[in-house]
Order: structure tokens, then C-alpha cells, then sequence
């Protein structure tokens, strides 16, 4: 779509837009195609020797049971955070759609988590959970059931899971409650003049009408765990215990900025692109046939 | 309403209680913990209420920080949060208006290679290029400055199509009227589409001040001296491994101090914040 009038060519336009391509490529582009030329090299140990192999750090990885694994983590991960994260948003943004009295007090304090970094819910949360001065710790423990999410991979995945998800339902929430909102009240009416009560009306009529809400939050959700929940994993476990909490994402960083493996980080960083850049384009999919919907 | 169904409604309100004591329990129980001397936190049954310290935990992580742990006060990494919080909300914004008005309003050679080019930054975000996008800070002698933290965050293609759809909606004729009487186009831009992206500008600056407080990998990797820390990443520093004594009531007092100005944004500018989330996500 373009503008019927518009200015005349001069150096204008290109002033400014410089800024913005000028750090795109600087930060973006430049650093991108780096991640892509390094994965196919190979450096010894001091930085003195470089070589080219084609696709053997990519081969090396995908032989590697510790990066195999931090794919099934990843995708279990991603997974428990976007299928609850949206489950108790909806839920509640149907509950805080039938009340009348009080849900905008409601919705205020249902959003503001999302205010909250990904890093800080997950020192909270890890607060409450710890083994020593834990608050819930302590009443798991008085009901005969031991919390130690520093020795238990199944407690570190349940900790990480709870505080991405404690952050993230608020987001959800108004996305549902806008989508819920919309709904013309009339099929509502029409459907309750026919006897359908408040959850059949819901999974009839909201449900279905709120497919595209849901189908493109899932795609958000599922870009957070990803990559925002770095701060999650990185306040609380580190990835541990073992590789138990080791996402993709928290993998790169550990071979790269720790490890210094420098083709081996690269290799996962393009597989990394690969997996945005599908996520964005069905994303933006979605996004054309919601115009015509 | 459309039926009386006074049960349902009871079980409705009962699930949103439900839930926001779910949500404000961390909240509660952070805050209770950063009102106690760090002794009151090793003895069981563990404090519910809030006890007498809050002034002395708050003043001492403010001006000093934590004892033994590798950061500066809070105070300090706080004012680090806020310029980078700042600069990166304010120059968001500032460069994609700018190209956004640049890619709607001319028509020149390239214009759809550059929307293009801004168009994949969305595919690539810090997390997936964390090694050579260091090097480059690093390379322009960019680490633990000010500029290294923000500068790198700015571009951003959602601002961009927000102030690209938003321009579309102007009525031409507005255009039209400004060159009838001679306004040149920036002289436009000042005084007709920036007036006009006011309310756009306001929404985008809450949720893009929010993502710069917030940020945790980009300062981890740019800051090593403890004078540049941002308050998110310092909590981490305070809470060291092992089986080292954590002084919780302090973590506590600074986590409470971090959350807390994105968290009064949001209270504060929430229609703003509502409009801003739902309109950069479209």
C-alpha cells in the first residue's frame, strides 16, 4: 500500500532512514552473516589457526547427545510453558469477561507481571522453592514431600516452567479478554434465547471465534520460551542439575561466552535463525489470512 | 447480563481471587522477606508478616549493596537500568518515526530494499547471534559504556510498522493541503504527523521502556565492571552458587526495588500500556 501523494526524491528520505539502517546493519546484519561464516570454520584452541570444514561443526553437533538433549528440553520446556500460559489465560480472561462487578480490578492485577522480568519472577520464585528458607519448600516438606530443585531435574524443569508461566499469563489474559470483548453480544444473546448456558455458549461460540487470537499467541508464546526465558534459566538452575534445564538458547551461550567454542556456537546459532525465521513467517501467514477472515 | 446465574458468577469471582493471590503471593512474600534481618530468615516457622528492618535493608542495598557480593549499591545499578531504559525506549522511537515517515511519505530508489533490510531484524533477535554481535561491540570499544548497552537494542522493525500503519491511516489530503501551502516535509512532519502520533508514541514508549528495564542477556555480555551492572542482572551476582549463606532479606529488598518502576508504569499508564501492547503485536 503507498501513499497517492508523496514527497519528491532528494537526499531526504535517505537521512532518515540512516539511523535506522545504519545499527541494522551494524548489529543485525554484520553479526549475522558472522554467525553463518563461522559455523562453517573451525579454530584451534588459541585463536592462531583457522580452518574451513564446510558443515562439520554441524555434523559434530547434531552427533552430540548433550545438544540432541537440549533439543528435547527445549521442546518439553517450551511446550509445558505455552500450553499452560495460555490455558490460564483464557480461563481467566472468560472468568474476568462474565463478571461484572470488579473486572477492571481484576484485570489490573492479573497484568502486572508482565511488567516483571523473566530474571526477577524466577528469583521469587526460587525464593519460595528453596530447599533451605523456601516458604513453599517448607510446606511441601511438612506434607512428607522433599523440594530440592538444585538436586531434582524434575523440580528445576517444574521451578523454570512455573515462574515463565506465573510471568507470562498476563499477557495472554489481555490478549483473550480483548478477543473475548469483541464478540458481537447479539450471538451471545442468540445462543442463550436457544438455552445454551455460560460454558457451552463458551466453547460453542468464544472458543471457535477466538481461534486467530489464540493461534498467534501460541506463536508468541512459544518465540518466549525460547528466547526470554534465558533469564529464567540463568537466575535459577544455569541448566542444571546436569543438562536438565539446558534450553538451545542457553546452550549457545554456555559453548559460546564460557566455553569459547566459537564455530560450534556459531552452528547453533544458525539453527537458531532457522527455527525464528519459520516461527516469523507463520506468524505473518497468519497475520494475511486474519484480513481477509 | 443475560441470565441470572448467581452460582456461576460466585464461582467466577472465586477463580480470579484465586488466581491474583496466586499472582501477588511472590510479590507478598519478596516484600515480607526484605522487611527481616537476614538471622529472621534462617529460623523456621518463616515470617508471614512484615517486620521492623525495611528502612535499614532498603537504605543498605541503595547506598552500599550487598556484603560480599560483586556488585555496586543498588542505587547505582538502578541509575544504569534507567539510562538504559531510556535511551532505548527514546531511540526506538526516534529512528523508526523517522524511517517510518522516510518509507511512507517518498517514493525513492531502494525504499523497498530498506524496509526489507529493517523487515529481518525481526528474525534476529540477541539471543540467536550473542558471539559476533559482542565482537562488534567489543571491536568499537563499546563494553561496559552506555552506548554498548542501549545503541545495539534500538533497532526495532515492530516500531517501524506501527508508525508505517499508523502513517497509512493519515488522510492524504492533510499532505496535500501542507505542500498547497508550502510546507516543506519535514516542516510537515513537525507540525501534522508528529502532533498526530502523539497517543501512538505514548503507548509504544511504556511497552519499550519495559523491554529496555527488563533486559537481561545483552548486559550480561557488554558489562563486566560492576559500575555498569543493571539492576536485573545484579540480583543474579547477589545470590552466589553453592552453599554460600545468601542474604535473602537484602536480594529481596533489591528485587522489589528492580520490579518496581516497570511495575508503577504499568499501574500508572495502563491504558497506554494495553493500547501499546496490543498495537505492536498486530
Amino acid at each position: 500500500m503507498e501513499k497517492r501523494a508523496q514527497f519528491p526524491v532528494s537526499w531526504l528520505p535517505y537521512a532518515l532512514v540512516a539511523p535506522q539502517l545504519a545499527i541494522t546493519i551494524v548489529f543485525f546484519i554484520w553479526p549475522a552473516a558472522q554467525a553463518m561464516w563461522q559455523s562453517l570454520l573451525v579454530q584451534n584452541a588459541f585463536g592462531t589457526n583457522t580452518e574451513f570444514v564446510w558443515f562439520e561443526n554441524f555434523k559434530v553437533l547434531f552427533a552430540d547427545p548433550i545438544y540432541l538433549e537440549s533439543f528435547k528440553v527445549t521442546a518439553l520446556f517450551s511446550a509445558l510453558v505455552a500450553v499452560l500460559a495460555l490455558g490460564i489465560g483464557l480461563v481467566l480472561a472468560a472468568a474476568c469477561d462474565h463478571v461484572l462487578r470488579g473486572a477492571r480490578a481484576y484485570q489490573t492485577l492479573i497484568i502486572w507481571p508482565y511488567a516483571v522480568a523473566p530474571a526477577i519472577a524466577a528469583v521469587l520464585w526460587a525464593f519460595m522453592f528453596n530447599p533451605t528458607v523456601g516458604i513453599l519448600a517448607y510446606g511441601l516438606k511438612s506434607l512428607g514431600y522433599d523440594w530440592n530443585h538444585m538436586l531434582n531435574s524434575g523440580q528445576a524443569m517444574a521451578l523454570v516452567v512455573i515462574a515463565s508461566v506465573w510471568k507470562q499469563v498476563s499477557y495472554n489474559f489481555l490478549f483473550f479478554l480483548a478477543g473475548l470483548q469483541s464478540i458481537p453480544k447479539s450471538m451471545i444473546e442468540a445462543a442463550a434465547i436457544d438455552g445454551a448456558g455460560p460454558v457451552k455458549r463458551f466453547l460453542t461460540i468464544a472458543f471457535p471465534l477466538l481461534s486467530p487470537t489464540s493461534f498467534f499467541l501460541l506463536v508468541v508464546n512459544l518465540v518466549y520460551a525460547f528466547f526470554d526465558t534465558f533469564g529464567v534459566i540463568d537466575a535459577t538452575t544455569q541448566g542444571g542439575p546436569m543438562t536438565s534445564t539446558t534450553t538451545l538458547v542457553y546452550k549457545v551461550y554456555q559453548d559460546g561466552f564460557i566455553g569459547l567454542d566459537l564455530g560450534g556456537s556459531a552452528a547453533q546459532s544458525v539453527i537458531l535463525m532457522t527455527i525464528v525465521i519459520a516461527l516469523t513467517v507463520v506468524q505473518f501467514r497468519y497475520i494475511e489470512r486474519k484480513v481477509q477472515y | 447480563m443475560i441470565e441470572h446465574r448467581p452460582g456461576f458468577i460466585f464461582f467466577c469471582h472465586a477463580l480470579l481471587i484465586a488466581s491474583i493471590v496466586v499472582v501477588v503471593f511472590p510479590l507478598y512474600i519478596g516484600f515480607v522477606a526484605s522487611t527481616h534481618t537476614a538471622l529472621r530468615m534462617l529460623q523456621y516457622p518463616l515470617p508471614l508478616l512484615p517486620g521492623g528492618e525495611i528502612l535499614h535493608n532498603y537504605a543498605t542495598v541503595l547506598g552500599h549493596g550487598v556484603e560480599g557480593a560483586s556488585t555496586a549499591p543498588v542505587g547505582r545499578m538502578m541509575w544504569n537500568s534507567l539510562v538504559m531504559a531510556l535511551t532505548i525506549a527514546i531511540g526506538k522511537i526516534v529512528i523508526s518515526i523517522l524511517s517510518a515517515f522516510a518509507i511512507v511519505y517518498f517514493r525513492f530508489p531502494l525504499k523497498n530494499f530498506f524496509f526489507w533490510m529493517i523487515f529481518i531484524t525481526l528474525m534476529l533477535p540477541v539471543e540467536v547471534r550473542i558471539l559476533p554481535t559482542y565482537k562488534v561491540v567489543a571491536d568499537l570499544c563499546l563494553l561496559d559504556t552506555y552506548a554498548g548497552l542501549s545503541v545495539p537494542l534500538i533497532a526495532s522493525a515492530t516500531a517501524t510498522f506501527l508508525f508505517r500503519q499508523f502513517f497509512l491511516t493519515i488522510p492524504d489530503e492533510l499532505m496535500e493541503a501542507a505542500r498547497i501551502d508550502g510546507a516543506s516535509a519535514m516542516r510537515f512532519f513537525w507540525d501534522v504527523v508528529l502532533p498526530l502520533s502523539k497517543t501512538n508514541i505514548a503507548a509504544l514508549f511504556v511497552i519499550l521502556f519495559i523491554y529496555g528495564w527488563n533486559q537481561y542477556l545483552w548486559p550480561l555480555l557488554v558489562t563486566t565492571q560492576e559500575d555498569m551492572y543493571t539492576v536485573v542482572i545484579g540480583i543474579k551476582r547477589m545470590i552466589p552458587g553453592g552453599d554460600a549463606a545468601v542474604a535473602w532479606n537484602l536480594v529481596m529488598a533489591t528485587s522489589m526495588l528492580a520490579l518496581a518502576p516497570p511495575a508503577l508504569v504499568v499501574l500508572v499508564m495502563q491504558r497506554w500500556f494495553v493500547k501499546g501492547l496490543v498495537d505492536t503485536e498486530k
